[in-house]
């Protein structure tokens, strides 16, 4: 059984503003019988742009009930500017949290918000008219990249819990990972200037002086800069390390490691026989 | 509130006598029966008393009798076992309808290289015989076929099908699980090879099981360790669950007649008068020979979880097939094979009558249910109730 916060089951048991606004301008109508639930919002805002009043109708379980329910509330009263910023999360957070099986059901009151002020206004949802991705569902792309953006999401499981695509044949599945790494990709900060070859320098030497030769000295071993090639850094050998069989090890273990670390991944320590 | 339990296909109460019967066992008769002493040894004597009470209700034999710990260990058993014995033969021939225990292990077999066949069923949930018949083949090495849909109800003719199977050399398995102790079985007078029984299902606790493997039947065993159960299932007894099931399956054979008499007949008013009261309602499997205790109806254009969350309002329990419920985002597969389309699936409840259920019980929730549809209908954006005189013809 679902763990439904007392909120939940109160907008279910004591559903408000369900029905049809019968002189309604603005009418949203989204999800569909076959995918289990789908919900009509009807709304009256009046000519100073203020929601008047808002009903709904629902097919769908208790947590689609409640969502609908509580999204009348939250936007009556409120201009349309101010309800177009409302997230499916508020809705959740209206009702105390949602299972997290069951966050479609506030996406769809988003939804349906949305559908029903584009309508207000003579347009379209834009969301829409991405490609379909989830067959099953009938879910497209730039929904899903909206549910992603939105929520922060990182799974194809979170994805279906938010959008319900990819919970029916399973199909594309790999579709949505794409989708997924795509937006994190746009969203990582964007990677750090790339090094001078004067600041790259100065940065191995300081490494090799502060993290390196103090543990290779230790050992009576040390070594010493060369050149530095693109991303070859070249190194010689002294002391015990000259002799030492592992010295290789340690060139790749230690110098390598730690220039990784300090300066740039994609450093390559090579060593120069004399 | 009091409860009305009308869920029994999903577990049952322990009966009086079966709690009754099993209490010693956790603490007078604690003793381990593989132990060489009369502590011990006493309870072993009383476990092969329970084994016989097992094989009177199927008409088998007490040492075809293997308990296990649960329906699922005892499908998984007989398939694996199917597929062990017989290197080389790797086809698999179920249905479209089998529980979980039965149709997922199917298709991770089907991943690792063995071949599977689900047979359909029709629109009131038969198997397509013709279909499951051309199916058969050389390197099919065990067909599994559950005895009775655990939510419809409806009966499969396994006997018929393990005839089949038997003529070319098929092992044939069976999950029972919903049919043991509601309709007679007579394992005697069968083609069938192995049979699988849940003890929760039939008023024992939960955490014990059966596999029936008939004499002479190879057999490799799953659960590998000690000699209990003649080497064939490994593990200490679970000797108070053990001695549970003897006991309800005692109690199973005393009850089958008011059991497809007075429960039938509950079962039976109580579909009708829904029916009767609620517009635009179906039994799913109607058509079918079914269980007498289980009744699955389709409430159109309305949602299963949100019914029965309002039936829990009354304290009534039953299930749905419906998508929400399992936390899935489709509906039950049981429903989908069949073909019942979305606008009733969604609204699909499980009733599960068991012979603790009164005619009391079954007017109350006749009486509950017919506003609660109504109440969700009048929500639902997809309700015409204009379109109702055309859909029943009036």
């Amino acid at each position: 059984m679902w763990d439904y916060t007392d909120k939940v089951k109160e907008h279910f048991l004591k559903p408000k503003n369900a029905g049809v606004v019968e002189d309604a301008n603005g009418v949203g109508e989204v999800g569909s019988m076959a995918c289990g639930d789908a919900l009509k919002l009807t709304l009256k805002v009046d000519e100073k742009g203020q929601i008047e009043d808002a009903k709904f109708q629902t097919f769908g379980c208790a947590s689609a009930i409640a969502s609908a329910s509580a999204l009348t509330e939250m936007i009556k009263g409120k201009s349309v500017e101010e309800a177009e910023k409302i997230t499916n999360q508020e809705i959740a957070d209206f009702l105390g949290g949602l299972p997290k099986e069951k966050m479609h059901c506030s996406v769809l009151g988003r939804q349906a918000l949305e559908a029903a002020l584009a309508d207000l206004k003579g347009e379209k949802v834009k969301e829409k008219e991405g490609e379909i991705v989830c067959e099953c569902f009938g879910v497209t792309d730039l929904e899903i990249e909206r549910a992603i953006r939105e929520n922060n999401l990182t799974t194809v499981e979170e994805v279906t819990d938010y959008t319900k695509a990819g919970g029916g044949c399973e199909n594309c599945h790999d579709t949505i990972r794409e989708i997924i790494a795509k937006v994190r990709d746009e969203e990582r900060p964007p990677a750090p200037p790339k090094l001078s070859n004067i600041k790259k320098i100065r940065m191995i030497e300081e490494t090799i002086e502060s993290e390196i030769r103090p543990s290779l000295q230790q050992d009576g071993g040390d070594v010493e800069l060369i050149d530095v090639v693109g991303n070859r850094v070249l190194v010689a050998t002294r002391g015990a390390c000259a002799t030492c069989r592992a010295s290789e090890i340690t060139l790749k273990s230690l110098v390598e490691a730690k220039l990784h670390e300090f300066v740039s991944p994609d450093l390559v320590v090579e060593e120069v026989k004399e | 509130m009091t409860t009305v339990y009308m869920d029994n296909n999903a577990t049952t109460q322990v009966a009086p006598e079966v709690m009754e019967a099993m209490l010693p066992y956790f603490h007078d008769l604690y003793g381990n029966p593989s132990s060489a002493h009369t502590f011990g040894g006493q309870v072993g004597h009383k476990i092969r008393e329970a084994r016989e009470k097992v094989a009177e209700l199927l008409g088998a034999l007490p040492d075809e009798i293997i308990f296990t710990s649960c329906g699922s260990e005892s499908d998984n058993t007989a398939i694996m076992s199917a597929l062990q014995t017989q290197e080389g033969k790797n086809h698999i021939v179920t249905s479209r309808v089998e529980h979980p225990a039965v149709k997922v292990l199917c298709s991770h077999l089907a991943k690792n290289g063995y071949r599977v066949t689900e047979i359909p069923v029709d629109r009131e949930g038969r198997l397509d015989m013709d279909h499951y018949k051309e199916s058969l083949t050389q390197d099919t090495a065990i067909v599994s076929l559950m005895w009775a849909n655990n939510e419809t109800g409806v009966i499969f003719p396994v006997e018929e099908a393990a005839r089949m199977a038997k003529s070319r050399g098929i092992l044939f398995h069976t999950d029972a699980v919903q049919a043991v102790g509601k309709i007679p079985i007579d394992l005697g007078n069968s083609s069938i090879d192995m049979l699988s029984i849940s003890g929760h299902k039939l008023h024992a606790p939960k955490g014990v099981g059966v596999l029936y493997v008939r004499k002479g039947t190879k057999y490799a065993p799953f659960l590998i360790g000690g000699h209990q159960e003649r080497g064939r299932r490994g593990g200490t007894e679970n000797t108070a669950g053990i001695i549970a099931l003897g006991k309800a399956c005692e109690l199973a054979g005393e009850h089958m007649e008011d059991e497809n008499t007075r429960v039938k007949a509950l079962r039976d008013k109580l579909e009708k008068n829904i029916l009767k009261k609620v517009p635009r309602s179906r039994v799913n499997g109607g058509g079918a020979e079914r269980l007498p205790n289980t009744s699955n109806i389709s409430f159109e254009s309305v949602e299963g979880e949100a019914i029965l969350l309002l039936m829990d309002e009354f304290g009534i329990c039953a299930s749905s097939g419906s998508a929400c419920t399992s936390g899935s985002l489709q509906p039950s597969h049981v429903l989908r094979a069949m073909g019942v389309p979305f606008t009733m699936s969604h609204g699909s409840i499980r009733f599960s009558l068991s012979i603790y259920n009164t005619e009391e019980e079954v007017d109350f929730v006749v009486e509950k249910v017919p506003p609660i549809i109504e109440r969700l209908r009048e929500l639902s954006p997809f309700w015409k109730p204009e379109e109702e005189a055309c859909a029943t013809g009036t």
